[in-house]
């Protein structure tokens, strides 16, 4: 969101200076002859530079203060702030004469979102390639005891892969709106690529609800288990055992890499419900320009969290041994959950089951 | 080859909304979407001006450049218009454009906004002009019978003026200099770049 807000800040701060540069070329000219005999020649391919308006001539500026000012110069003086008017047709929105904010928001989409987010996501995949290349799948280091223990249970199942499969489509559909032009729509052409597209744009605004409320039902099943603890600076401070083989560091039913996953879903669902629902219901909330706000906010958030994600993806399938049957089949090996959960393993062991349905009891 | 503008002399422009009623007339407007309006500022103050205000056909137009499907396209003479079969009625080039020309037939809630529709200089669509599909999507293409823009052809004061840019901006020199002011083209900065300035 600050981000979001630099960007914003940066690039009306850029307008200006662009607009304070024109206006003073602007004040620099000459001014105006009121006769026609002394009109300047003016090139036909110059356009109409045009000398600035002598209002004056007609009247003092004194006797009209806004007389003084030329429509140009209005022109900037408005130019970082939408000119409004009035018009007799009931759509009030139109009585908006020039919004000058669009260009702000067109070089914010399509430069640094664009370029960053494609760093970002591809930047991630680099690394964690890097990382496969260098560690490997990390193995259980015991080796499997044949004896399972459950991890997560039907619900907490249900409500990961109703928000995952939910998040998936989002996030595609999301880059293909970002990215599909210079990716999908030279591969398809542009019959195909509008078919795909249409289905994306529903699928995302449908699809959404899914998320929200898979959102939802995670913090309320799983926040208890993710309030940070000391544990998770003795996890960070061996990087969580990731970079070496035979390094576990204690942790309860969530390390602190899955409390971070966690919160970044948390914080991002709900900005991404936020501004989503914005852009949803056009012109429910505010006007265009808080539409390019949320629109900059949503498509920041989008990315960062889908490169979140990615990681997410990595080492909860190839990246380790069983880390995929927790949330597949919802067992795990003991061996495995000594080496990443040792304190939970103990309470679940150390205690009767029922107690333990991991989640909302 | 001309490089088709809009102009609208400010100092002209009595507010008939002549232009608004001729365009939805002539392209049978879907009801809800202007093409073309009039809008008033300083309404019943000192400094009272009327401007006409449709999509500019800018020369570096942000819908074209932030539409996720590419489905804008500008003619030879400098026409912005687009394909609405390639549309996805997204709402990107309404968030873009400086002058709110992009307009969407349905409220849009959930995403249903239908095709964008705006001013195409009476040039109608991609399609073959004057067919009946063309018609129905993008109006009539009177560029095509050798004719301008019907809103700046019938405007009564001549404020609004449509055509090859050096030309129409030559006119509105030589008003400027005639009458000894004027209150600049609105939008030409915007839409022509700072170059254009009148």
């Amino acid at each position: 969101m600050t981000l979001a807000t630099k960007i914003r800040t940066l690039a009306l701060v850029a307008c200006a200076l662009g607009f304070f540069v024109a206006g003073q070329s602007v004040a620099q000219t000459p001014p105006a002859p009121v006769n026609a005999t002394s009109t300047p020649p003016v090139s036909a391919t110059e356009g109409a530079r045009l000398m600035p308006p002598a209002v004056g001539a007609y009247q003092s500026p004194s006797q009209r203060p806004e007389a003084g000012l030329m429509a140009n110069d209005a022109e900037l003086l408005h130019a970082l702030t939408p000119t409004r008017g009035w018009v007799s047709i009931p759509d009030q929105k139109a009585a908006t004469l020039i919004q000058p904010a669009g260009r702000d928001w067109r070089q914010t989409v399509k430069g640094p979102i664009r370029v960053w987010g494609s760093w970002l996501i591809l930047g991630m995949c680099c690394l964690l390639i890097a990382f496969y290349l260098l560690r490997g799948k990390i193995m259980i280091d015991s080796g499997l005891s044949g004896r399972t223990i459950e991890r997560f249970n039907g619900t907490e199942r249900f409500v990961h892969w109703m928000t995952a499969g939910a998040f998936v489509v989002l996030a595609i559909s999301g880059l293909n709106i970002t990215y599909g032009r210079y990716l999908l729509l030279p591969l398809l052409g542009p019959d195909a690529f509008t078919s795909l597209s249409v289905l994306l744009k529903y699928a995302h605004n449908y699809l959404s609800f899914a998320f929200m409320l898979g959102v939802v039902l995670m913090f309320v099943m799983w926040v208890r288990h993710n309030i940070p603890s000391k544990l998770d600076l003795q996890w960070l401070a061996v990087g969580g055992g990731l970079f070496s083989k035979g390094v576990h560091p204690p942790a309860d039913k969530f390390n602190a890499g899955q409390k971070l996953i966690f919160w970044s879903v948390i914080v991002g669902g709900a900005t991404l419900s936020f501004t989503g629902i914005w852009l949803l219901f056009p012109f429910q909330f505010g006007d265009v320009s808080s539409m390019q706000l949320m629109q900059v906010i949503h498509a920041i958030v989008g990315l960062v969290l889908t490169a979140i994600v990615i990681a997410h993806i990595y080492i909860g399938s190839l990246g380790m041994e069983q880390a995929f049957d927790a949330m597949g089949t919802g067992q795990v090996d003991e061996n495995w959950a000594k080496e990443h959960h040792g304190v939970w393993l103990a309470k679940v062991k150390g205690q009767a089951m029922p107690a333990y349905k991991m989640g909302h009891d | 080859m001309a490089r088709m503008k809009f102009l609208l002399d400010a100092e002209r422009c009595i507010e008939c909304n002549a232009c608004v009623t001729a365009c939805k007339n002539e392209h049978e407007v879907p009801w809800g979407i202007n093409r073309r309006r009039v809008v008033t500022l300083n309404d019943g103050k000192p400094g009272e001006r009327s401007i006409s205000m449709a999509c500019m056909h800018c020369t570096d137009a942000p819908c074209m450049a932030v539409c996720p499907v590419d489905c804008f396209y500008k003619t030879a003479e400098g026409v912005v218009l687009h394909s609405k079969d390639l549309c996805i009625g997204c709402g990107y080039c309404f968030y873009a454009c400086p002058f709110g020309a992009p307009q969407y037939p349905q409220a849009g809630n959930f995403g249903t906004r239908g095709k964008m529709d705006k001013c195409t200089f009476c040039a109608a669509g991609p399609e073959p002009s004057n067919t009946d599909a063309s018609f129905a999507k993008y109006g009539r293409n009177r560029i095509a019978e050798g004719k301008l823009p019907l809103c700046a052809e019938m405007c009564s004061t001549k404020a609004l003026l449509a055509g090859d840019g050096d030309v129409i901006a030559g006119i509105y020199r030589e008003r400027v200099t005639t009458r000894g002011y004027g209150s600049g083209a609105w939008g030409w900065a915007t839409a022509y770049g700072e170059g254009s300035r009148t």
